[in-house]
């Protein structure tokens, strides 16, 4: 037997050697902020279901810095996820077909983010309305 | 053929990503930002009482469980592939605690919510 050893690439650091890669990790890192937030989330529906003092505990917890600031990371971690959602979802759906066309890309991206901000929209006039 | 459980996977991910890239971004700006803050908001209305009585509301529990399961859902899916991207070879520890994480959370939803009862 020789003792041949084959050079093999190292694969350490792949992402780090393309802006797409780069882009890429970035796209799938939104995924630990969406857990993040789920977890606030779950946290603040735990507290209620064990009283009104828990539950003002977590409340007064919301207010502080710490989770205005976090809460800032979320927010454009969220806001790159719905951006780059919407690039990927023409890649994973079935192609469609309009009057013998098939629909492009860019116009599934742009419906989807237009979607977003409506449905964003309405969630928040919503609000408003209740809150006044 | 075994058959593969990787659709069921795979739907709850499409599922809490689009909901997530729906109404994400504006939720952790209401949740997070402009009601702790009384900014545009006002500041009781995820008061004590306020939140009672949404979470008593079998509308305000079906929104609440669908966000929180289907965010943890969509997230761990796509931590457990990244890790294989990251040069994780042995996958099933991983995928246990991923999906454990997900499956953990949608229990504590559900249960937090049946206790806050109707």
């Amino acid at each position: 037997m020789s003792a041949r050893r084959p050079y093999i690439r190292s694969m350490d650091g792949w992402w780090r050697r393309d802006p797409f890669f780069i882009r890429y990790m970035i796209r799938e890192a939104t995924a630990l902020l969406v857990v993040a937030y789920a977890a606030v989330l779950l946290l603040g529906a735990i507290r209620l279901a064990q009283g009104e003092s828990a539950y003002e505990r977590w409340l007064a917890a919301l207010r502080s810095p710490w989770s205005l600031a976090f809460h800032l990371v979320l927010f454009a971690g969220l806001v790159y996820h719905t951006w780059s959602w919407f690039q990927i979802v023409p890649k994973t759906m079935p192609s469609i077909s309009v009057g013998g066309k098939k629909l492009q890309p860019a116009v599934i991206t742009g419906t989807g983010l237009v979607a977003a901000a409506f449905v964003s929209l309405v969630l928040l006039l919503l609000l408003l309305f209740i809150g006044s | 053929m075994k058959r593969s459980n990787a659709p069921i996977f795979w739907t709850l991910f499409g599922a809490g990503g689009m909901l997530s890239a729906l109404i994400g971004p504006m939720l952790v700006l209401i949740t997070g930002i402009a009601v702790p803050l009384g900014f545009l908001l006002p500041a009781d209305l995820m008061s004590y009482p306020h939140m009672l009585k949404f979470a008593q509301h079998w509308a305000g529990k079906a929104f609440t469980f669908a966000v929180v399961s289907l965010f943890l859902w969509h997230g761990v899916h796509r931590i457990f592939h990244s890790l294989h991207d990251l040069g994780l070879k042995t996958a099933t520890g991983a995928k246990l605690t991923c999906y454990g994480v997900a499956l953990l959370g949608t229990a504590l939803a559900a249960y937090s919510l049946l206790v806050i009862g109707f």
